[in-house]
Formats: C-alpha cells, structure tokens, sequence
C-alpha cells in the first residue's frame, strides 16, 4: 500500500519536473531567437535596401522586399558611374586597404610573436616592466597620439601615404600582439626550450623550428584581431591620409556624406557591405579557429 | 679524472639563496641521486650542470675541464625532462634527430645512430608518429631516445617518471636501472622520490635548503644517516626520533627520557668521538623496520610498551606505541595480533639504531 503510494507521487513528480524542463527550454530558445533577430536585423536592412531602386525606397518600407535582384547599385558602389569629376566609388580604396592591411597584419603579428616568445621563454631582467608598457599601449586611445605621429610620418617623409599606415597600424598593434602571443607561450612549457637550447638550436631556430608551429591557434586569433582593427579603423586613415591615398573606410565615409545630390541609399548600403565583406569573411574562415584559440592556450607535448 | 666536479657552488635568485656552496664528484659510470623535498635546489643545481643556469659562485668541470661558461650544446650531456619536453610539431623520428641535426653530423651517422637507439629502446615501430599520438611511457622511451642518440658524457634526469602513473613508474625505473647497467654512463637523476633514488642511485645526495646533508651510498643513507633531516627523510614511516638524555652510569651509557625509568644501553653503539656523553641531549632514533614482536637476534633489547594505535595496510600493520609520551612506529607483519591499550613486548635493534645531537642535529 504505501509503496504504490510512494511510486504515485514520484511520477507526478516525474511530470511535474518534465513540464517545468520543456518550458525552461522554449523559453531559451524565445531569448536566443530574439537577440539574434535583433543582431541581423540591420544586416537585414541593408542587404534589401542595397537591392531596391531608389523608387521602391520612397514608396516602400524599410522591411520591405525588394522587387528583383537589382545590382546597379552594387556596380555604381564598387566602379562609379563612368563620368569624370566627382565620382567617387570604392574600387582603388578598397585596393589601397588591401595594400595596408596585408603588411600591417603581417608585420604586427610577427613582432607580436617575437616580443611574447622574448618575454616569456628568454626572461631578462626587468621584463616585466617591459611588458607593463607595452600594456599600458593597449589602454592609450589613439586621439592622444595623432598629432606626435603627424609630425613623425612628416619627418619620415611618409604622411599620406599607404606605407605611413602601415607603420601607424604596426606600432599600434604591438601591444595587443604581443599581449596575445605572451599569453599563449607562457603556457607552453619552458622545458622545451631548454631541451632545444641543449640540443643546440639557437634563439631564431626555436622560434621558427619549436614555437611558430604549434602557435597556429594563437597566430589566427591575432589576424583575425588585427585584421578587423586594421581594417575597420577610420581614425588613423582619415587623419595621416586623404585623396587618392585614404583606405577604404575614409573613402566610404566620403561618398555617403557628400552632399552633392539626392542621399543614394542603395548605393550607400552597398558601400557599406562592400567595405564590410573582407571581415566577414575572414571570420567565416578562421571563426572557428578564433573560439578554440581564445579559449584554450594549453600545448599538450 | 672525476667525470663531473663540482665546486663551491653557489647561487641566488634576488635575495634567495637556492644553493650553497656545493661540492660534489661523480666518478665515471655513476649513477648520482639528487634527492630532496621540493624546493631544495636539486633541480636548479641540475640546470647549472646543464647550463641552463648561470652561476653566481663557483665552478662546474666535466672531464676535469671548467665548463662555467660553456653553452649547453657543447658540454657534452643530455637532458631528460619531466615533461618529456618533445617538441609536439616534430615526428619521433625528427625529436631524435633534432640535436643531431644541428651539430652537422653527417647523414650516415644520423641513420646509423636513429636505427640503433630506435631498435634499443623499442621505438622503431613509432618513427613517423607525432608525439600527441603516443602513451606516456612511450614519450618516456622517446625522450630517453633522443638523449641517447647525442651519445653524450653525462646524461641528466628531471624528475622523469613523476608523470606517469604507479604501475608505469615501477617499469620504467627498471628500465632505467637496466638501461644503466647496460650502457654503464655517467648520470645525475633528480627526484623527490626516495624509492627511485634508493633503487637507481649508486650514490645519493640528500639535499635541503640549498645544502648537500649526505652524499653516500643508498645501504650508508638508510643505515648511516648523518643528521635528523636524512633520517627523517628516508623511509615510510620515517625513522623514530625520541628526545632524551645519556647517562654515564658505572661506566656504561644509557638512554634515559626525562620522567620515566625507560632506559636503553647503547654500549656497543659505534661513536664518532667518545668524549662528553655524559648529560648530552640526543634523539634516539631507531627504524619502525627494526622493532621486533619477538626476539630476532641475541642481542635485542627487550622492552614493554603499550600499544596506541593500529594501521592496517595488508601486507603490513604500523602500530604506533606510547614510549614516555613520545609517539614510538613499528613495523609488523600483518598477521601478527597486537592487543591495543595493552603493554606488549618489543625488541629493538640496537646495532642498527643512531644516536644525534639534539641541538646540532648531527650524528654522533
């Protein structure tokens, strides 16, 4: 008797505890779809804008769907319309950031490496005043810099110019590099480099031979962090460069905020995605690597 | 000419002096110990050794040649690492090659020495494997084998089997011995582990704070101990230490706790220097191993004390006795039945019993 009664109540409970389960996770799902709806929904708007006519944008809303898939928008954002003075359009800009972004993330990234590898496997005294600094580089804002740096590129002799950015871009991303790199090594053990230091290989050979190839992870997070600064960054572009040298951020900002004619926003919405793309598929094809090397530094030997 | 010499060494981090004034010899083929708790320095006097480490006093010779400023490549050793230190974008085959590799020997000898140590060490089957994809033991062989390759002088062990689990510990100390017993090369072997460092060493330096407490053969350390800190340190459960004082009583010494009419005679104990006894504070300090529950020996000393405590642990019970309100450990069979609360019947050892200084802590 008081067994069935004792079983009874475990399978109400049983219930109750399946109900209250089922309903926490309808309710997961409900918040999850709702901040991403929310985070695509500007993507959202400029992809359909980018592909109406100027037409359909008067009479239409902004959710509205787009009639056909018109690219003249695209085309006039990436090539111009063809006539002379006062047309401008993406395409040299967009090569001019390829020219900056390329060097400046290479030449960033492999300092980055070098200083976190001294750092941490060839301690010398005073290192870590060394890396405070450099720190202290991560938290500087760049506003406080433009001017010092002006006068540099100028008694360089490489103020607007692409190569001028590159060195901006590489100065500036040290810290955060090396900030990475130094936080990854330090995990590795030290062991091996003193089993490399006895088997004879020098300071540059365990760089290359030992560390750099097990540093994938790491090297892909740094790239894809130095890429998006670099490459999304408006400030050092608009200040050191202009004309026919600026990357493609100052330029977009140009064409949206001229003045001249009606406000395009088709076009103006495909500048943007246009300036946007290179990002996005850098995370596409590396986010993966990104997660596993922001979460885990360990080397197992 | 002493293989490895050491002299006077010293060295400090900052304010902290991890070694002081070292003086040590390793004759050809020996297979030294260095054996403390952690922090002792025995793994930073291995780096000096290797050259890892710089040196603020003293000197290291190898072959009766100063190598104090020598680099590591060129002093002649290898190194195995606790963590086996292999470098994981490496295959076997380019770990065991690496040091090779960089020295510029020639392509035949390369091979030639690869298919030797490989086939010597059971590892030819894993050549193209990447470390990441062996056991434990396996990387143990590898690390082994890339020490060996180099052919060097003196071969340096970190702590190398702390890594592995028990039963694999036990079988690759036994490698190890017999990898010594084959190839009969000079090795220096830290450990924390006082049953790696009695089966393996051919001698054995007990180092703490810095400083070399003993530096003997494994039978003379666990005999002969020459301070509390060794006696103390070797064997599970350790030595008994029971604080008292020496009586001179009709010419003959005994051992007398303050309190009680305990008394042991140490006559025949072996002094270093016979003068003053009398009235000296000592420990005695006698093994849980050498109290017996019958009479072993004719000269066994005969005493009853009460049992505290029992410690079953299959193949042996620990019982820990009251000897003047001072813990007292033996060591029994299991199964032998022992009354606790009762007064039972003990033996000691008297010939393997020691007696130290209470306030040096010496032996005497």
């Amino acid at each position: 008797m008081q067994d069935s009664l004792k079983s009874s109540s475990y399978q109400q409970l049983e219930q109750k505890s399946k109900y209250t389960n089922m309903f926490l996770r309808w309710f997961l799902y409900f918040i999850l779809i709702l901040f991403a709806s929310y985070f695509i929904f500007p993507l959202y708007v400029m992809v359909v804008t980018s592909l109406k006519t100027m037409e359909e944008i008067r009479q239409g809303t902004l959710l509205s769907w787009p009639s056909g898939l018109n690219l003249e928008s695209w085309a006039v954002a990436w090539g111009g319309r063809g006539y002379g003075a006062g047309d401008t359009f993406l395409r040299p800009y967009f090569w001019n950031s390829i020219k900056m972004v390329v060097p400046a993330v290479f030449f960033s990234t492999f300092i980055g490496a070098m200083t976190g590898y001294v750092l941490t496997k060839w301690r010398f005294k005073g290192d870590q005043w060394v890396f405070l600094f450099l720190l202290f580089g991560c938290f500087i804002p760049f506003q406080a810099i433009l001017l010092p740096m002006a006068r540099t590129l100028g008694v360089l002799g490489i103020s607007n110019s692409v190569v001028g950015l590159v060195l901006v871009h590489t100065v500036y991303g040290i810290p955060f590099t090396t900030l990475f790199f130094r936080n990854y090594y330090i995990s590795v053990p030290t062991e091996l480099v003193k089993a490399a230091r006895i088997d004879g290989a020098g300071f540059f050979k365990i760089f290359f031979k030992i560390l750099l190839p097990i540093s994938a992870p790491i090297i892909v997070v740094t790239v894809i962090w130095q890429f998006t600064q670099i490459w999304n960054d408006f400030l050092f572009g608009s200040t050191f460069s202009f004309g026919e040298a600026a990357p493609i951020q100052v330029a977009l900002n140009n064409m949206v905020l001229s003045s001249t004619s009606v406000k395009e926003y088709n076009v103006d919405m495909a500048s943007a995605i246009i300036a946007g793309i290179p990002t996005l598929i850098v995370y596409v094809l590396a986010g993966k690597y990104f997660i596993r090397g922001l979460t885990s530094g360990a080397v197992k030997g | 000419m002493k293989t490895l010499k050491i002299e006077e060494l010293s060295k400090n981090f900052g304010q902290t002096e991890v070694l002081k004034k070292i003086n040590l010899e390793i004759d050809e083929g020996n297979f030294l110990v260095l054996l403390g708790p952690s922090g002792c320095g025995k793994s930073t006097l291995l780096n000096i050794i290797a050259g890892l480490e710089t040196i603020n006093e003293g000197d290291v010779f190898i072959d009766d040649y100063n190598v104090s400023k020598v680099e590591p490549k060129d002093r002649n050793i290898a190194m195995v690492f606790q963590s086996y230190a292999l470098y994981p974008s490496m295959n076997v085959k380019e770990n065991m090659i690496f040091g090779l590799k960089q020295a510029k020997t020639s392509k035949e000898k390369i091979q030639e020495q690869l298919e030797k140590v490989s086939k010597f060490l059971q590892v030819d089957q894993l050549l193209e494997r990447k470390p990441s994809q062996l056991s434990g033991g396996q990387r143990q062989r590898v690390a082994i084998g890339r020490a060996l390759v180099r052919e060097p002088r003196i071969f340096l062990f970190d702590e190398p089997l702390s890594n592995l689990d028990a039963k694999l510990r036990v079988e690759m100390r036994r490698e190890i011995k017999k990898l010594h017993q084959q190839l009969k090369t000079t090795v220096v072997y830290v450990t924390h582990d006082q049953t790696e460092a009695m089966s393996l060493g051919t001698n054995i330096a007990i180092m703490n704070h810095g400083v070399i407490q003993q530096n003997d053969t494994p039978e003379k350390i666990y005999n002969k101990p020459s301070n509390t800190f060794v006696a103390d340190f070797i064997g599970s459960p350790s030595m008994n230490l029971i604080k008292g004082v020496l009586k001179e009583n009709s010419g003959d010494l005994l051992f007398k706790v303050s309190g009680s009419n305990l008394e042991i005679p140490i006559k025949d104990y072996d002094f270093k220097d016979k003068s003053n006894l009398n009235n000296k504070e000592v420990f005695f300090g006698i093994r849980p191993e050498h109290i017996f529950f019958k009479k072993f020996n004719e000269s066994d000393f005969e005493i009853n004390l009460k049992a505290d405590l029992s410690e079953y642990i299959g193949h042996e019970q620990i019982m820990t006795f009251d000897y003047a309100n001072q813990e007292l450990l033996a060591k029994f069979p299991s199964t032998i039945k022992i009354d606790l609360g009762k007064e039972t019947k003990l033996y000691f050892d008297l010939t393997q019993a020691s007696l130290f200084d209470a306030q040096t802590e010496e032996r005497i």
